[in-house]
Formats: C-alpha cells, sequence, structure tokens
C-alpha cells in the first residue's frame, strides 16, 4: 500500500525525524491559509499523488509572496500531472502540501529496501540525491552506500556511521546528525512493515541539520493488519475502483490495454495465461486470479469486473483446479452468464479437480460455451475468438 | 529415493484441526502420506478424525515420531508456528500459508541458519513425491512416479507442468513448490542441488516468475554444477513494470528481473527455455529423447 507524502511525513515526525512544517490544503484558500500559518517569506507548493517525478511534471512550485502560493495552488489543484510513474492517463491532483522553505547545503539519498537475495533488510545511502537513484544505480553504483542489516543485531551504532562517511560527510557533529537520521528511518521502517523508504532527496541545512524534503513510503499489505492507523491512510482516489472492488471478494485484479479478458487460478497460471495470449498474437485485457477458496459468488463478481471494461472482445477461463473445484468455476460461470447476460465468446478451459462435474455443469447450462483442450488451444481458440473468427 | 519425502515421511499438520488443515490433512493421507497427527494450542489430548492433537510441536514429535510439518495456520500466527518447530528440531518444515509478513518471515530465515530444520514455502502449494508421499495442497491425481523433478515458484503452473508431463507418459520423482514470497526457507539451488544428487531424477523443470533474482542466481548454478538437463520456463512476459501480480513476490522492480532478462540468461547457461507455458511437457520429452 502507498500513502502520500503528506502522510509519510507525519509518521516520520512521529518518530522523531526532522521534515519541514507543513500544511495540508484540499482547496486553494486552504493552502493560501496554511502558508500563512506556517509563517516566513518562502513556501513551496506540492501535489500529493501516488506516484514520484512531480518536480518535472510541473506539480513542485516555490512560492516567494502568498500571492505565488494562490497562484500556485490554482494551477497545480484539479491539473491532471503525467510522470513517468503515473502512466499516460495521468494523475488528478486533489490534495496539496505547503510548505516552509529551507536552506539547502547539499542534497543526499536515504533508502530501505528488502534485499531479497540476502532475505535481509538493506539500507542504502547516497551523496547523489535529488536525482534519480535508478540512474545512479546504472550509472555510478559505487556511489551508493549499502548496508545489510542482520535481523538479530539490528541497527548498530557502525552503520550509521559507514553511510554517513560513506557519502561524504566529515564533520563529527554532521556524521552524528546523519547517522540518528539513518536509524531513525531504519526504526520507521521496522515499526510500520514497510517495503519500501525512500527519502530522495535527504538535505543537509547550511546549519547542519539533515531533513527530509520528500518522503515515499510503502507498506507490506500482509502487515497491514497489525497497523490500523496505516492502513486509515489508504486514499481510495489513488486505487484503481475495480481492483478494490475486487479485492473485497478475494479476487486479485489488474487492468490492462487488451481486449481479452482472462479468469484464471493462481498468479503464476494467470500470468502464465497472460503470456500465452499474447505468444498467439492476442492482447490480455487483465490479470485475475479468484486465488484457491473462491466461491461462486467471487467468480460471478470476477465476471462483472470483467466485463465492465469495454475493451473485452472475448474471454477467456483457464481453471487448474488444485483446491479449487473445477464445478465451483462452473456454476459461477453459468450463474454470472445468467445475470449479466455475456455477449462476448466465451472460451473455457477446465482441469483438475472436479473436471467431470465441471463439464458437465457447463454443458447441461445451454450457453454457448468454447471448450478447450488445453492451454494451447485455449489461447488460440480465444485469440481468434477476440478477432472476430470465432 | 526422490528428495526430501518419501514412504518413510512421518507428517503432523500445524493448524490441524481448522477447515483447510483438517481438509489437506485428510487428502494428503488419503493419497497415502503417513499422517500421524496435529497441532492446535489449546486442544491438545483430543483426538480429531481419528488423529491425536497435541498442544506442542514439540509434544506431538515425542509422541508419533513426526518427521515433517505441514503448517497451515492463517498468517498472523504461522511464523511463530514455524519458529516453534525449529525450536523442537523438526527436520522438515512445508508451510503452505500465503500472506505471511514480509519482516517476520526475514527473522524466521536468519533464525534458520544453523539449525537442522529445512523450510519449505512459504505460500507454496507444497511438495509432492508421487505414489509415495502428498504434503501440500496439490491435486495428487495428476502426478504419476517417474524421473523428472519440477521445481517452482508457482503453485496452479506448476499443476500444469506436471499434467502436460503425464499427459506424455513422463512421470515425476518429486515436485517441489518453493512459494511466491520474496522471502522464502528454501530456493531454487537449494532444490537443484538436490535434484543434482538424486539418483531418481534424471532431468529437472524449473518454473520461475519475474520479480528478484533466484532464477538468474539458479541458471549460473546449474552452469557450473549440473550434470542433469533443465527445462524452464518463466511467467510474466507479459506483465507491466510496476505492478505486483498476484504474488508479493512477482514485481518487476528493476531491469534485470523481467522475464525476457531471464529466459536469457537461462538460455546462456544451456538451460533449455520453454517461452510458451504450454510447451513445458514437449520440451522436457525432446530433452529425455535427446540424451537417450
Amino acid at each position: 500500500m502507498n500513502v502520500h507524502e503528506y502522510q509519510a511525513k507525519e509518521l516520520m515526525r512521529n518518530m522523531g525525524l526532522s521534515v519541514l512544517g507543513g500544511q495540508v490544503a484540499k482547496t486553494v484558500d486552504e493552502a493560501v491559509e496554511g502558508a500563512k500559518k506556517l509563517g516566513g517569506n518562502i513556501w513551496v507548493v506540492k501535489a500529493q499523488i501516488h506516484a514520484g517525478g512531480r518536480g518535472k511534471a510541473g506539480g513542485v512550485k516555490l512560492a516567494k509572496s502568498l500571492d505565488e502560493v494562490k497562484l500556485h495552488a490554482e494551477d497545480i489543484l484539479g491539473k491532471t500531472l503525467v510522470t513517468h510513474q503515473t502512466g499516460p492517463e495521468g494523475k488528478k491532483v486533489l490534495t496539496l502540501l505547503v510548505e516552509e522553505g529551507c536552506d539547502i547545503d547539499h542534497e543526499y539519498y536515504a533508502g530501505v529496501v528488502l534485499d531479497r537475495g540476502t532475505g535481509k533488510v538493506t539500507m542504502m545511502a547516497s551523496s547523489e540525491g535529488g536525482v534519480e537513484i535508478e540512474k545512479v544505480a546504472e550509472e555510478t553504483p559505487e556511489k551508493i552506500i549499502k548496508v545489510a542489516i542482520d535481523p538479530a543485531a539490528g541497527f548498530t551504532p557502525f552503520v550509521g556511521r559507514k553511510l554517513a562517511y560513506g557519502i561524504g560527510i566529515k564533520d563529527a557533529n554532521e556524521v552524528k546528525e546523519a547517522a540518528k537520521f539513518f536509524k531513525g528511518l531504519y526504526d520507521l521502517y521496522m515499526k510500520y512493515d514497510c517495503s519500501v523508504a525512500e527519502i530522495n532527496p535527504l538535505v543537509k541545512t547550511k546549519q547542519g541539520n539533515f531533513i527530509a524534503l520528500d518522503a515515499k513510503l510503502n507498506f507490506d499489505d500482509n502487515a497491514l493488519f497489525r497497523h490500523p492507523e496505516v492502513e486509515a491512510m489508504m486514499d481510495p482516489t489513488e486505487e484503481s475502483e475495480k481492483e478494490l472492488e475486487a479485492k473485497e471478494f478475494g479476487l486479485s485484479y489488474i487492468s490492462l490495454d487488451g481486449n481479452i479478458g482472462c479468469l484464471v487460478n493462481g498468479a503464476g497460471l494467470a500470468m502464465g495465461t497472460m503470456d500465452i495470449i499474447k505468444l498467439h498474437g492476442g492482447e490480455p485485457a487483465n490479470f485475475l486470479d479468484v486465488g484457491g477458496g473462491a466461491t461462486k459468488e467471487a467468480v460471478q463478481k470476477a465476471f462483472s469486473i470483467i466485463l465492465s471494461d469495454d475493451n473485452v472482445k472475448a474471454i477467456l477461463v483457464n481453471i487448474f483446479g488444485g483446491i479449487m473445484k473445477c464445478d465451483i468455476i462452473a456454476e459461477g460461470v453459468v450463474a454470472a452468464a445468467k445475470e449479466l447476460g455475456i455477449q462476448v465468446p466465451l472460451v473455457v478451459r477446465l482441469e483438475g479437480t472436479n473436471v467431470a462435474l465441471g463439464k458437465k455443469l457447463l454443458s447441461e447450462s445451454g450457453l454457448k460455451i468454447i471448450a478447450a483442450d488445453d492451454l494451447g488451444d485455449a489461447a488460440q481458440k480465444v485469440v481468434a475468438a477476440a478477432k472476430g473468427e470465432a | 529415493m526422490a528428495i526430501l519425502i518419501n514412504r518413510d515421511t512421518k507428517l503432523i499438520t500445524i493448524g490441524f484441526t481448522g477447515k483447510q488443515g483438517t481438509f489437506h490433512s485428510l487428502q494428503s493421507r488419503d493419497y497415502g502420506t503417513n499422517f500421524v497427527g496435529g497441532v492446535t494450542p489449546g486442544k491438545g489430548g483430543t483426538v480429531h478424525e481419528g488423529f491425536p492433537v497435541f498442544n506442542t510441536v514439540k509434544e506431538a514429535m515425542e509422541k508419533t515420531g513426526a518427521n515433517a510439518a505441514m503448517v497451515m495456520v492463517p498468517p498472523p500466527f504461522a511464523a511463530d508456528a514455524i519458529l516453534e518447530c525449529v525450536d523442537a528440531g523438526m527436520p522438515l518444515v512445508i508451510a503452505i500459508t500465503e500472506g505471511i509478513p514480509i519482516l517476520d518471515m526475514v527473522k524466521v530465515k536468519a533464525a534458520l541458519k544453523g539449525t537442522k530444520t529445512r523450510l519449505i514455502g512459504p505460500n507454496c502449494p507444497g511438495v509432492i513425491t508421487p505414489g509415495e508421499c502428498k504434503i501440500g495442497i496439490m491435486p495428487g491425481h495428476i502426478h504419476m512416479p517417474g524421473k523428472v523433478g519440477v521445481v517452482s515458484r508457482s503453485g496452479t503452473l506448476t499443476y500444469e507442468a506436471v499434467y502436460q508431463l503425464t499427459q506424455r507418459d513422463i512421470g515425476q520423482s518429486t515436485c517441489v513448490g518453493i512459494g511466491g514470497d520474496p522471502v522464502n526457507g528454501t530456493n531454487f539451488i537449494d532444490v537443484l542441488e538436490l535434484f543434482e544428487k538424486d539418483p531418481d531424477t534424471e532431468a529437472v523443470i524449473m518454473i520461475g516468475e519475474i520479480g528478484g533474482s533466484a532464477e538468474a542466481d539458479a541458471a549460473r548454478w546449474i552452469q557450473k554444477n549440473m550434470t542433469k538437463p533443465v527445462v524452464s520456463f518463466i511467467a510474466g512476459a507479459s506483465a507491466p513494470a510496476g505492478k505486483r501480480m498476484g504474488h508479493a513476490g512477482a514485481l518487476i522492480a528493476g531491469g534485470d528481473d523481467t522475464a525476457e532478462a531471464k529466459f536469457k540468461i537461462l538460455e546462456e547457461c544451456g538451460v533449455t527455455v520453454s517461452r510458451s507455458p504450454n510447451e513445458l511437457g514437449q520440451k522436457m520429452e525432446e530433452v529425455l529423447k535427446n540424451r537417450n
């Protein structure tokens, strides 16, 4: 799960990490009021969307007067920002963060991730902050300092020193300050079950303080049950409506650009099904894993979600029953067809647990179903059907 | 012979008395697995479906002689159940549970070091040695005993591969699901090493996914150490970057964890690649023919 910058900073502030004073605004008036409350004579107006690259897209602007705050707020609020992370459709800005300015001496990068190779939480820091860290990793990987944290020992003082010295900080007091920041970021990551914590840039002010200018936190969905305060930060306007709807029924759905709807059990097989559709010259309209314990109702819901996509020209149901029983799927298919009146060609491939019963239910239903023998046959038939050749 | 489990394996289920725990324990028994009981704290001393229930893993091991445990405990308690197995000295733990918090698994992985416990999973279909022993949630009837080992990050895609093999009369020595989570107990290389040493395994199917570097690491290991042929498929060539495809681990993060990058390195390392999930059986058939 993702949160907005202002929410991430709220969590950081509570953990004692330095962030700038800021006010959240949903309207232009609130933005100006917020700036007044903060005081000073320089502010930054920042679009709050779940994507990086906001600055380049015109979503972050410096204001040197309250009039400029007003102008920028008017400009950014309601605007659709297109960045390298939003996709071509972009994201509409509904919330602003107005922050006080600060005197920047140097921009660094700090991050915490899970290294899958070692199975350890890993801290990263770089002297090259304020730029795309992926680029730094590619061009000058030696400029990213990494320390894998031993799960038993945790974050011991050397970790902070290694990172601070590694990114070129020399002054004894500054090393101490930077190390304190790294430790705080690690503690935050562990406390809230983050999957990514990234501060880019982490700035050193001319006064020698370390402050998070931006903050990106992602959380492990599997651990949200023990962090209700984080779960409450979910912004439904940032999530796809259909994906949320699917989640409620235990379905894992991701919308794609093609025209062949897919209903599959198991994440691996769902990906494999998309792959084979593509190999046969088709384009999948979605990823949909009904999971292992789907009910008839969940299968019905899956169909209604797939069919709500107007691009869908044909549907492929590919089930390899393990825990999932083929007859349950068949019941769901029949119920959905009756309720929703499926108008597009439907190719069904069933295999595994209770396959005979499932096939019987389908053939007795009187539905127009194109039966497929195996995965290859199914892919071929659904691609032909989507092209109107069935 | 096979690997990990066989006729002599004695199984208990942690979380036996739950709905899923009961169903899959009995399915395993029906397949022929030597299932000897279960653990549910608070229900020790009772009998469930004709099998004894114990309060602790240690007691269950002492009383039944169990040497393998299937973990069917809900996600918030699953890591604790695995750690209890480690503490009791259980040699083999197979964790089926999907949705365990990643940081829980980071701790479990560290706790496993230096112990005699091997953990398979979590978030996996389990392990089956056809005709001998099934521990997990896979449909037993699609398997047949034979000489091809299967190792996979995905559940249903493993069934697909096994089905294609069985259709061609190619049996399996052991099928191992290592799970779709970013941190797991046993990786591809661990299982490949076991297959390489197993006299009953002639060739291996390896099924990977987008995300992470486990397949690339395995490819390099195969090139250096494996004498037996390997056929491989990577799921997710059509997946967009930055979107998690169901499994927590199936997420393209950088550039070298795409399906294409993995296919490439597998080919470079001498692995037979199947770009379609429908050709795994056929490719294995060809590989075995060329070998004989």
